[in-house]
């Protein structure tokens, strides 16, 4: 190279060095002050009556709570749907499943899933939930779209988490007369769920934090949603409206605050439970 | 439990494992039976390379969404894969035990982030920043690839960070022993070592720029025209549909779906790439690269 005619390897280690470290200290800035601005201009607006009171003038004043619930109805049934058969999956692929065609098939499924657009999974939500099974824009259509696309993050996570439950457990059941399901109901799963939990809460940031995919199917309505057949506006869906519509500046800071705060206490909980369940299985 | 009862749990739970390729194989078939129907009553080259898109006169072109979406998502990788390859890098072989638990955590946030929460960053205050400081609207191209930079830097740092680790600890040993520096080990013997997985990486990254919508739409002005600079608005084909379902009808609606499609047969592309790349990756690190 002719570079090192002219600066010296440890020259150049030096500089790459700094670089390093900038590169690492940009990385914390830009997420500093992206969380930071948000919070500072919207931690003032959020207080106990922007939480729980509902909106007045279709969000130009008062608060979010119809907004919240509705996030908060979605995530849920988006979990409760995606979970079973996310970790039912996990279970056939770590515990069943050889290593033949289907399971390759399988895994670049949930690897195509994972990464198909947001917005593909809209236009497949008002194709089929909303339209063909005829929903309509509800709740339902909406957490059934966010299950479709928790689905392979749970399945991923908690497939990693069974296989890494180590191979005397089950021998240990087998050996004393269980069979192949009896094992994996009472002893790998038990065994395996902070993993799965991690990969459930890691499925809920990526449901909770939607909107492209539900754009077209949850409708957006202002009132609290109650049945699973009503229109409901989960809040970052909320935070789009009110933004590109230029509604209210002060209340789209707030709703953003408010989903970045959710963001922290999530990515807090996933860590605690990674560094325990990792401490955990050091130990042995 | 009988036998009988251990078969039936096997086979519930294979109907759990196919349901990820029944759900793809699902989207395809509803996609395109929207979607089809437009790109052949509009004609298929028509619909790729036309370059008006205009529902009013029934003119439905997308070739100027496309070069736009390409556009960003190149414009972004330009700023994203360095800082982030230097970033990896910094966190694999540099920082310090104090530094990597203050990085991880902040990476994880980056990427836990709701979209719409950029995009309205990206609408207060790097839309009026690029207006006052480059003129014209600061709707524009480089405001969208700079949103998505910041987007896809956690996907690239995490995943080349564990291509870096991955490499065999004997190939920095050997370098260090021969008298190399730090620096000279990680350009010359670790970054190639890393390369398919990094490649991957990248490719995952794009994959995420080229499909997201609404921090897009946020900060792109979304203009259907081919841009002369990157300072004018462009609209991404994730924007198109998410700007104008809300209202579509007929044609109009299939239009829609027929852009989905496109942007669908992008993303597939690029992981049947990263499939290729990742296979071929343990091929050649098992077989020594070096």
């Amino acid at each position: 190279m002719n570079l090192n005619r002219i600066i010296s390897p440890k020259i150049a280690q030096r500089i790459m060095k700094g670089l390093f470290w900038a590169s690492g200290i940009i990385t914390i800035l830009i997420l500093l002050v992206i969380i930071g601005y948000i919070l500072y201009k919207g931690l003032p607006v959020v207080n106990m009556s922007f939480i729980f009171s509902n909106p007045i003038d279709s969000g130009r004043s008062g608060g979010i709570f119809p907004f919240i619930i509705s996030s908060l109805y979605v995530t849920f049934i988006a979990i409760l749907v995606a979970t079973p058969l996310g970790v039912g999956a996990a279970v056939y692929l770590a515990e069943y499943a050889g290593e033949g065609t289907i399971v390759k098939l399988i895994r670049f499924g949930a690897e195509t899933l994972a990464s198909i657009p947001s917005i593909v999974f809209g236009l497949f939500g008002l194709a089929f939930f909303v339209v063909y099974l005829g929903l309509g824009w509800c709740v339902l259509s909406g957490g059934l779209i966010l299950a479709l696309m928790a689905l392979p993050t749970i399945l991923q996570v908690s497939e990693v988490s069974l296989e890494a439950v180590p191979k005397s457990y089950r021998e240990g059941s087998l050996a004393i007369g269980a069979t192949k399901w009896q094992t994996i109901y009472q002893v790998v799963l038990p065994a395996g769920i902070p993993g799965i939990t991690t990969g459930v809460i890691l499925g809920l940031a990526r449901a909770i934090s939607e909107a492209a995919a539900i754009l077209f199917a949850v409708g957006a309505a202002l009132s609290v949603p109650i049945s699973i057949f009503d229109p409901a506006r989960p809040l970052p869906l909320h935070l789009y409206i009110i933004a590109t519509e230029g509604i209210s500046l002060d209340n789209a800071y707030g709703t953003a605050a408010v989903l970045v705060i959710l963001v922290l206490i999530i990515t807090v909980v996933t860590n605690t439970l990674v560094e325990r369940y990792s401490r955990k299985m050091m130990g042995r | 439990m009988t036998k009988y009862e251990e078969f039936l749990v096997e086979k519930g739970l294979f109907i759990t494992a196919i349901l990820s390729i029944i759900v793809i194989l699902l989207i395809i078939g509803f996609i395109f039976r929207e979607g089809f129907p437009a790109m052949e009553s509009y004609g298929f080259l028509n619909f790729i390379f036309g370059m008006t898109w205009s529902p009013s006169d029934d003119q439905y072109g997308v070739f100027t969404m496309i070069v736009a979406s390409i556009g960003i998502t190149l414009l972004s990788l330009l700023f994203a894969v360095p800082l982030s390859l230097l970033c990896a890098i910094f966190l694999a072989e540099i920082a310090p035990k104090t530094m990597r638990r203050i990085m991880k955590p902040v990476i994880e946030t980056l990427a836990g982030i709701p979209s719409v929460v950029y995009g309205f960053f990206g609408l207060i205050i790097l839309v009026p920043f690029m207006r006052v400081h480059f003129g014209g609207t600061g709707f524009s191209m480089l405001s969208a690839s700079l949103i998505l930079t910041v987007m896809i830097l956690p996907t690239i740092i995490s995943i080349s960070e564990d291509a870096i680790k991955s490499v065999p600890y004997e190939y920095k040993e050997a370098s260090l022993a021969l008298g190399a520096t730090h620096w000279q080990t990680i350009k010359n013997v670790l970054f190639p070592a890393a390369i398919p997985g990094i490649i991957t990486a990248v490719i995952l990254g794009m994959g995420r720029a080229v499909g997201e919508t609404l921090a897009v739409i946020m900060v792109a002005g979304n203009v259907a025209q081919i841009p002369n600079s990157i300072f004018d608005p462009v609209r991404a084909l994730t924007s198109n549909i998410a700007l104008e379902m809300g209202y579509a009808t007929g044609l109009h609606y299939n239009a829609l779906f027929a852009t989905g499609i496109v942007l669908f047969i992008m993303i597939i592309i690029l992981l049947v790439i990263a499939n290729y790349i990742h296979y071929k990756k343990k091929v050649v690190i098992g077989g020594g690269y070096l």
